[in-house]
């Protein structure tokens, strides 16, 4: 079990893998996510899920490299096994046809609402995507996005591909045209996710972010992942990760999401000490 | 075998105390802190048993174990016969040994409790429990044969276990369903290593998994499979899935970066091994002055736990008076001496950060008792104007838990109460759905581990009824 079947690299630091749960396949829906373990001394680290195929039990998981854990994913080959993979956890998205919705994708978010839109789209939604990167290397899954969308928009920070600016330049253009647009989705770095709810926020349109905290057990049961709504605390595993972006406290949502940033940086340095080219064993834990 | 004594000299013997760590070194390691009874001590211990004719203390156990037999098996020095006669009627021995409240159950009603010298069952279970493991001796594997029937137990926590083993031994077909990467529940995640070591409880479940018992890891029902789905493959259910979601104040400050549950600091520490970290990949952050909210024993371990990853000062703030605390007297007996601070009549309204997300102080209420409330302890009232401050830079929140509602969400015609837990027929464990069975804390909210093994008990006997009367839970054509 959890066998990874498929290893893609997307980008630079950006990689994806199809791992084997037939479980979690059966019954994932849009929106939802995973908790993996590499190894048994390894941490468990929320993924929402990029996609999946019931009839052979797989499930998509798209990564970027940004700690020990994930660079230690990364070095995972086709046919290795993961630990643990549990799932699918978290609420799933509120898929209706609404009209006319925007989904907003950047980074790893690109992935993560892929399967967002293409439901969105399934469900009857005419469904404007916007995916955005520093450069263009950095675009990942465009055709797939294209395809699951009625129209897609890309952007560049630095103009080498599709419209220079950001997701948000374009996402505000749109909300200026077009007075039909009736819900949001945004996935991507918290930075985004908060400023992309600040454009939205003068129209009056309801925006959904999918929050990433840092979680332990992901079902309820630690609260590590507490989060203020309107005021109001709530696990974003068990009452999320899907959340009215306008009501988030980001301010203590990104405080959060850096209580452990010594520990990483530990972490990441030791690995990156005992992983030198030499045969002399160490890095094998 | 060693000789038995008249019951004069029986009762002139004092108890043999438990041998344990040096406070002084025990708290900067992560070792058990109790170092169990010799072989000489148990004899000795088990030769002060008077071998009542009723003895009180077998009505006094939730696992209902013989308790004289196995202390008599003691006396003649053969330990194996004696572990099983234990596992005939508790498959948990060395973990209920170690964590039982024995001083509230067999040994409160022990005839030489009068004299405040009850035999210590507790210890002396432990004993045996450890000393069959150490020596590779096993109960015997049912020689029934099988059953037909499937029973799926949710949570694989001391009442999942315990049903589960119970139901296995008669040779029907148990799948325990377990959310987390590792079975044990609270007994892994909750407790920590320094009282009951993880190896232990490992080597318990495997025992258990030696009577056929399937276990099944990274399954979470509610989510992974629903307990409808589960209806339609298994003809009995046992939803032991623990109370589950921690609970906090509500008071300003509390999602500050260094404000942890019970459960969180907990869990990172025992199951995921963060005090292992970095051979362990699982941070935990600590402070130097951290302060734990509660009495309990959950409180009691997270004092403990903080002060063991390095804080300068542990603190208890307990909002009633010593009087009214309600972990058990040898867990607080033992914080005392490694040094935690208790502040009792204390009650935090705020936590106070530094600007940058972490803590730096929690204001506080002086309190003071008044009449009795519900629970018939007296209630604790602010003393008003009575503000100050503590200095601390970690918060662990240990005031209790209440209902993950996961698994309830997913059981159609499972009732639960205003709190989130399931109703039952206290008798049965039977649900207001046939068939399906509930116990432990997500039915008493957070309790001890050995009502969660007497209510696997009795649960098991209620499912073998229902099994045996020939119904099912499963449609069959």
């Amino acid at each position: 079990m959890y066998k990874i079947i498929k290893k893609e690299k997307l980008d630079d630091a950006i990689y994806s893998m199809w791992i084997e749960a037939p479980e979690v396949a059966s019954s994932v829906q849009p929106g939802q996510f995973i908790i993996l373990m590499i190894k048994e001394k390894g941490e468990r680290i929320p993924l929402t899920v990029a996609d999946f195929d019931r009839e052979k039990g797989l499930i998509h998981i798209v990564f970027q490299i940004v700690g020990k854990t994930s660079e230690e994913l990364f070095t995972l080959k086709e046919g290795d096994k993961l630990f643990s993979f549990i799932g699918p956890l978290g609420k799933k998205t509120e898929i209706e046809n609404y009209g006319k919705v925007i989904t907003v994708g950047g980074g790893t978010g690109i992935a993560c609402i892929y399967p967002i839109t293409r439901a969105l789209k399934e469900a009857g939604n005419e469904v404007i995507s916007i995916i955005g990167a520093r450069n263009k290397e950095l675009i990942i899954m465009e055709e797939e996005i294209r395809k699951a969308s009625s129209e897609l928009i890309v952007t560049t920070d630095d103009g080498s591909y599709g419209r220079k600016g950001f997701v948000t330049q374009v996402l505000k253009e749109l909300l200026d045209k077009d007075k039909f647009i009736k819900k949001v989705w945004t996935i991507g770095p918290a930075i985004m996710m908060k400023v992309t709810c600040e454009t939205t926020k003068p129209y009056q349109v309801e925006t959904i972010v999918s929050l990433n905290s840092i979680m332990v057990d992901g079902t309820g049961m630690c609260g590590s992942c507490r989060v203020t709504i309107g005021g109001e605390t709530k696990f974003v595993c068990t009452d999320g990760p899907e959340f009215n972006g306008q009501l988030v406290d980001w301010t203590e949502f990104m405080n959060r999401l850096s209580r452990y940033k010594d520990s990483e940086k530990k972490s990441w340095d030791l690995y990156h000490e005992h992983t030198h080219p030499c045969s002399c064993g160490r890095g094998t834990n | 075998m060693a000789e038995m004594i008249p019951p004069k000299e029986r009762v002139k013997r004092e108890q043999i105390p438990m041998p344990e760590q040096e406070p002084k070194e025990r708290i900067y390691n992560f070792k058990e802190v109790p170092l169990g009874y010799t072989q000489e001590q148990a004899i000795y211990e088990a030769q002060r048993c008077l071998q009542c004719k009723n003895p009180k203390c077998v009505p006094g156990c939730p696992a209902e174990i013989n308790i004289p037999k196995f202390i008599e098996k003691i006396v003649e020095e053969d330990f194996s016969s004696a572990y099983l006669e234990i596992l005939k009627t508790d498959d948990l021995p060395a973990m209920t040994g170690r964590v039982c409240p024995q001083e509230e159950q067999c040994q409160q009603v022990c005839i030489l409790e009068k004299q405040k010298k009850p035999i210590a069952i507790g210890r002396l279970e432990r004993f045996v429990a450890d000393w069959a493991r150490e020596n590779n001796i096993h109960g015997n594997l049912p020689k029934i044969s099988k059953k037909e029937q499937k029973v799926a137990v949710v949570g694989s926590g001391p009442a999942g276990l315990t049903c589960a083993a119970d139901l296995a031994k008669l040779g029907y077909e148990v799948t325990i369903f377990e959310a987390l990467h590792q079975p044990g529940g609270v007994l892994v995640y909750g407790i920590p290593e320094f009282r009951l070591p993880k190896s232990i409880v490992e080597y318990e479940v495997k025992e258990i998994e030696k009577l056929g018992v399937k276990v099944i890891t990274d399954f979470v029902v509610g989510t992974t499979k629903s307990v409808d789905e589960l209806t339609q493959e298994f003809d009995a259910i046992f939803l032991a899935n623990g109370a589950g979601a921690p609970r906090f104040m509500n008071i300003p400050g509390e999602n500050l970066n260094d404000v942890y549950s019970a459960n969180e600091f907990l869990t990172r520490a025992n199951l995921m091994k963060a005090y292992l970290f970095p051979k362990y990949d699982t941070p935990i952050k600590i402070g130097k002055k951290a302060a734990t909210i509660g009495a309990g024993n959950v409180a009691m371990d997270s004092a403990r736990t903080a002060l063991r990853l390095g804080a300068e000062k542990s603190y208890i703030v307990y909002r009633r008076s010593r009087k009214e605390v309600p972990a058990r007297a040898e867990e607080v007996h033992h914080a005392e001496e490694e040094g935690i601070i208790f502040n009792f009549l204390t009650l935090p309204v705020k936590v106070l950060g530094d600007g940058k997300g972490n803590v730096r102080g929690m204001e506080c209420l002086k309190m003071e008792l008044g009449e009795p409330d519900d629970s018939g302890r007296r209630r604790p009232i602010p003393i008003p104007g009575s503000n100050f401050l503590i200095e601390v830079d970690m918060v662990i929140d240990a005031i209790g838990t209440s209902a993950n509602p996961i698994v309830a969400r997913s059981a159609t015609g499972v009732e639960i109460n205003q709190w989130g837990y399931f109703i039952i027929d206290d008798n049965t464990k039977t649900t207001t759905k046939e068939g399906i069975f509930a116990g432990g804390d997500i039915v008493r909210g957070s309790a001890t581990v050995i009502s969660a093994v007497g209510d696997g008990k009795v649960a098991a006997r209620a499912i073998i009824e229902f099994l045996s009367s020939g119904k099912s839970l499963r449609k069959r054509f």
